[in-house]
């Protein structure tokens, strides 16, 4: 076995893989929180508890429905977008002539209260989900072992990445997004329905989030805190990346994980706050984010 | 008043009565009233602070704090939210024009979806603002001022509405580009298009409009056709302390 910086080669690419892993659903996340905070100008704390929903109601719809992993990845975004459909039409829409903080502490509130539901129903210990048939096993890549399903998973986040980018960089939808990010006031002057845009939107950034949570299943096990512990480091990432930047939240999301991988191989202490001492650099220099734009 | 100096023989497209609208506490609109019948261009004159860019973002239900009447094609449009009017045909290009910095050109030109059939098509607009046609790919806001107003203007002619509110279209901008915006508006007349113009360049003004109504202090306080404007060219002085 080769080394390269005095690293066994496997051992590196093994961080590399788990960074990567860890940023694809940083990446899926933040851009969830980006997409949400550009057009609402919310943050979405309960974004977390949403991610965890999403892995819950995949275990849900196999164990008591025996709905498979594939009918989950499509089925749970949309179930779990609902209900941030309904919560965004029943609670937030009423705050948004309010200052922002109500929005973070109506989040943060409803993150708190469905957490503790799902912990008070299911415990804390974790529930089981199984890799799919077709994803079980890995591919003897001759300097690592990768494993099929964590290759997947990398897949599958840059293609949603990508995909939501198009549909909101470069499409007509998208440009009506864009614009009533700018000036709401004015795409409604010219006949758009920005109310309803705004209900779409939370619900789209909510099922990105629940999409992470289905994918996250198989590989982390599903318990209620599982999200809580996650969201704090894609704050940071968020907030490295800059608010409401749509390739910001990507490449941060991808790229952080990488650095947080390597930190691991080369001084595995730093690897849990590394990401951390980006952040307060980055808001030292650039406080708009590396990709924020300033208001 | 209620309903200013209706025109003899038509009935108004838009009709403008007991308007009354708030910034906030601040009472900016005190009962303004005027009519515009179809095909005309009217324009509202008066000092800065009259109430003028108010009135029309009342109209297109932009302050929604209003009372009174908006009537469009007999339609009762105050309680209405900003999208249904627009959706009823009428159109506003704001005095700060509004042009989206995140949005192309093109994506600025082709935002606002149609309202009714019969939009002026694309290429009609790139045949009166030729500069738009060559920067398509270009940030919205990297625009000339003056290709700026272009565009919003443009983008707004292809809905298919045919009331037009412009809002000091002209402002800061250099003789020439007023002049075509000037030719502008006398061929979207020459098209049917009906227009409410807020100007401050007064000898625009009488260039392109049918009829002046002079705002003073959040209400019509005169009307004045463009044909009797010698006869009134010192009163009107007076109106706008010029």
């Amino acid at each position: 076995m080769f080394e390269i910086f005095g690293i066994p080669a496997a051992a590196l690419f093994g961080q590399l893989l788990l960074g990567l892993i860890n940023g694809s659903f940083y990446a899926l996340l933040s851009l969830g929180l980006a997409v949400i905070f550009g057009l609402l100008n919310i943050i979405n704390f309960t974004h977390g508890a949403q991610y965890m929903m999403g892995a819950f109601v995949a275990w849900m719809l196999l164990t008591y429905l025996g709905v498979d992993y594939w009918w989950a990845l499509i089925l749970v975004p949309v179930i779990v977008g609902a209900t941030g459909i309904v919560v965004e039409r029943l609670m937030i829409s009423r705050l948004y002539h309010l200052d922002h903080l109500y929005g973070l502490l109506l989040t943060f509130g409803l993150a708190l209260i469905i957490q503790g539901l799902f912990r008070n129903q299911y415990g804390v210990s974790g529930l089981p989900y199984s890799i799919p048939d077709a994803l079980q096993g890995g591919t003897n890549l001759g300097f690592m072992f990768l494993p099929n399903y964590r290759a997947w998973v990398v897949v599958a986040s840059v293609v949603v990445c990508f995909g939501t980018w198009f549909l909101i960089e470069k499409t007509r939808l998208g440009a009506y997004l864009r614009a009533a990010t700018e000036n709401p006031k004015m795409v409604g002057a010219f006949g758009i329905n920005v109310p309803r845009l705004i209900t779409l939107t939370y619900g789209f950034g909510v099922g990105l989030a629940a999409l992470a949570g289905v994918l996250a299943a198989p590989i982390y096990s599903v318990n209620p805190n599982m999200g809580a512990d996650l969201i704090i480091v894609v704050f940071a990432v968020v907030v490295i990346g800059g608010m409401g930047s749509i390739m910001g939240a990507i490449l941060t999301g991808f790229g952080l994980g990488i650095v947080e991988g390597l930190t691991r191989v080369f001084y595995a202490e730093a690897s849990a706050v590394v990401i951390f001492v980006i952040m307060a650099l980055v808001l030292l220099i650039k406080p708009a984010g590396l990709f924020g734009r300033v208001a | 008043m209620t309903s200013a100096q209706p025109i003899a023989g038509t009935a108004p497209l838009l009709s403008v009565s007991d308007l009354e609208a708030w910034y906030g506490e601040s009472h900016v609109l005190h009962g303004m009233a005027f009519d515009v019948a179809p095909g005309e261009v009217v324009t509202l004159l008066g000092r800065n602070g009259a109430g003028k860019t108010t009135t029309l973002k009342a109209i297109m239900g932009i302050i929604q704090k209003r009372t009174g009447s908006v009537r469009f094609e007999g339609r009762e449009l105050i309680g209405a939210p900003s999208r249904a009017i627009a959706k009823a045909g009428i159109a506003l290009c704001p005095e700060e024009r509004a042009i989206f910095s995140s949005l192309s050109v093109e994506e600025n030109l082709m935002l606002p979806p149609r309202v009714k059939p019969g939009g002026m098509p694309v290429e009609a607009i790139f045949e009166m603002f030729p500069n738009l046609k060559e920067r398509l790919a270009s940030q919205g806001t990297k625009l000339s001022g003056g290709e700026q107003q272009m565009l919003a203007i443009g983008r707004i002619l292809r809905t298919g509405a045919k009331m037009l509110l412009l809002d000091e279209p002209t402002e800061g901008l250099a003789p020439v580009i007023v002049q075509q915006i000037g030719r502008t508006i006398a061929r979207l007349k020459q098209e049917g298009f009906t227009i409410v113009l807020v100007e401050q360049n007064f000898h625009f003004a009488a260039s392109v409009a049918d009829r002046h109504y002079v705002v003073e202090q959040g209400k019509v306080i005169d009307m004045i056709p463009n044909a009797e404007l010698n006869d009134n060219i010192e009163k009107l002085h007076a109106y706008l302390g010029v």
